[in-house]
């Protein structure tokens, strides 16, 4: 019991201090922080199907790319506020998620050939993104910068801040209900023993298209976000199996399958990532080279994620307690 | 179209194709024994690159000589990452390893860029232009010679595995690890060998593709997902299967280039790759 208020408090005391932060950090705080939710809320979404119903994508990049593409060429085509592109987006998310999930559950892959076929979908995206000229293949797209409300473009990084702490809060509501739910029951119930599932009437192939279809919709809203973020859009930057992989990190760092897991893994990895970045990278292939040797001693150290250990370290004190 | 241009294509896809299989046969070699997807592949075989290149380009060493040596170093790298990184991690859920070979295959390739060049460069071997005629055909001797080698390793490594007791340890472990461990082979030094055996095979098919290839930190990751490819389509842990789907994929290819825009030959394969996924997850060679 007292694990668990302390925990709150914790949570509260977070709260607060992200709530007031652009009172007193600077710019790049900011920035860095506003990266920080962005792949926390990412991580988020992956945790969906990757840490409830144990289906590991490795292709989550083209929900957000679509997501970001959809809205974009809305905008830039006809001149759709993105606020409604946004859920343009989702719609184009949850096709994508549609298409994905149907093929990938109906053939029945699992384990590794499900690692290999999300990943063959985001190959193919990329070369189909590259090749087609009204979205703006290989130049990928710009959008010029006219700040204003209804353009979610704005001067400085608060209004984006708050957009993404509002996202952030929101996702892991979501996933608090989820995992409290009937629906999150059955996803841990396949995550553990598909066939046990199946076996007991669970008609597994509809709740892990549902568990997709969730995570690929929640995913691609954001990708609107990045796009009027960055202003900038490429095949390279968003299709690419590097940021697939980012996604998956995150919440393998800060443990799957639990509602904070990918947030706390976000505040680890991602100011790593960004500050290496800042400082080793002019250096050329330096800053990915000191990654790749975070990442190996991550899961090494700490394969169930950060959150995942620690509940087991205390809950195995505790049992050492009851059985004094 | 012309026959010539087919016959062309069938030439130079099966040329190609030879390099794939060889890249795939370490792939599936490591699944089939350590059931892990190795990631990292792509950066072994990147590492076998500027070993050749670094001979070649300093000591004026030939790339197709260069495999005395570059067999070996990638074997003892490979062995030694897999003793350090991937050892500690060997029965954990499968998409742990995944994500310790893909950090282990960003360090790899990413120390070249930092500790030499990030740019794309190439070689120039005296011989690099001269070409063999066959009625309509021709074909550039680099790529036959690598498609010889190629093969030529291929047997040897066949051979290795059929007749010593060490490649009969290894397929042992292939076939029923519990088993093999019962029987007394030391399973985890058979992980370490074998994890080895993969690195040098595709190490040494860098090598081989040196002499027509441009060498960059990144080129591991086109040969990485033909791998996967060529893995998946031959039944995953299947030598004989790999190494014919090497050939049809390389095959596959080079049709995609005289059918599609250049832009999209990728499809090509990559759609093949989902078909057998849907269809046939269990490969060529495998049962249904």
């Amino acid at each position: 019991m007292k694990s668990v208020s302390f925990s709150k408090i914790i949570i509260l005391a977070s709260f607060l201090i992200l709530l007031f932060l652009p009172l007193y950090a600077g710019s790049y705080i900011l920035h860095v922080v506003i990266i920080i939710l962005f792949f926390g809320y990412l991580g988020s979404c992956w945790n969906i199907v990757a840490g409830y119903a144990g289906q590991i994508s490795l292709g989550h990049a083209i929900f957000l790319g679509a997501g970001a593409y959809t809205s974009t060429v809305f905008f830039l085509k006809i001149g759709l506020s993105p606020w409604i592109g946004m859920w343009a987006g989702g719609v184009s998310g949850i096709l994508l998620g549609l298409f994905v999930g149907y093929l990938t559950f109906r053939y029945g892959l699992k384990g590794h050939y499900f690692i290999l076929a999300t990943m063959a979908f985001g190959a193919i995206t990329k070369v189909i993104a590259l090749n087609i000229d009204q979205i703006g293949a290989a130049q990928g797209l710009i959008i010029p910068f006219k700040a204003s409300f209804s353009n979610f473009q704005f001067v400085g990084k608060i209004h984006y801040y708050y957009f993404m702490l509002f996202m952030v809060i929101g996702i892991i509501l979501v996933c608090a209900v989820i995992e409290k739910s009937r629906f999150g029951q059955i996803l841990m119930a396949i995550r553990e023993d598909e066939e046990a599932a199946e076996s007991l009437g669970v008609n597994t192939f509809r709740y892990k298209l549902m568990a997709m279809v969730v995570s690929s919709f929640l995913t691609s809203l954001v990708g609107t976000f990045y796009a009027f973020y960055i202003g900038y859009i490429h095949p390279d930057t968003l299709f690419t199996p590097f940021l697939s992989i980012q996604i998956t990190l995150i919440p393998i760092t800060g443990g799957m399958g639990s509602v904070f897991g990918p947030i706390v893994g976000s505040f680890i990895l991602s100011p790593i990532s960004e500050i290496t970045r800042g400082f080793l990278g002019k250096f050329s292939g330096l800053h990915l080279m000191v990654w790749g040797v975070i990442i190996m001693f991550i899961v090494i150290l700490i394969p169930k994620g950060i959150i995942v250990e620690l509940q087991d370290y205390f809950h195995k004190a505790q049992r050492k307690k009851l059985k004094e | 179209m012309s026959s010539e241009v087919i016959l062309q294509g069938i030439a130079s896809g099966l040329l190609i194709g030879g390099v794939y299989a060889l890249i795939a046969i370490g792939l599936t070699l490591v699944y089939g024994v350590l059931h892990i997807i190795n990631f990292a592949h792509g950066a072994f075989l990147v590492v076998g690159m500027y070993i050749s290149y670094f001979l070649f380009t300093y000591l004026g060493i030939d790339p197709y000589l260069s495999i005395i040596v570059i067999i070996p170093a990638l074997f003892i790298i490979g062995a030694l990452a897999q003793k350090i990184v991937i050892n500690p991690l060997i029965d954990t859920p499968p998409h742990i390893c995944v994500f310790v070979t893909i950090g282990l295959g960003y360090f790899l390739e990413n120390f070249f860029s930092f500790a030499y060049s990030p740019e794309y460069k190439n070689i120039q071997v005296s011989y690099a232009h001269s070409i063999i005629s066959l009625y309509e055909v021709t074909i550039s001797v680099t790529r036959l010679m690598t498609f010889g080698l190629a093969i030529l390793l291929t047997l040897f490594l066949y051979l290795f595995l059929k007749k010593t007791d060490t490649g009969k340890a290894i397929r042992a472990c292939a076939q029923e690890r519990d088993a093999a461990l019962l029987m007394g082979i030391d399973t985890k030094r058979i992980y370490v060998i074998t994890y080895g055996i993969g690195a040098a095979c595709v190490g040494a098919a860098g090598a081989f593709i040196l002499p027509f290839f441009y060498l960059g930190p990144y080129v591991g990751h086109t040969f990485l997902l033909i791998a996967f490819i060529v893995v998946v389509f031959g039944s995953m842990g299947n030598f004989w299967g790999a190494f014919l789907a090497g050939l049809i994929i390389g095959l596959g290819e080079a049709m995609g280039e005289i059918i599609l825009p250049s832009a999209m030959k990728e499809l090509v394969s990559l759609s093949i790759f989902i078909i057998v996924l849907f269809f046939r997850p269990q490969g060529l060679m495998g049962k249904s």
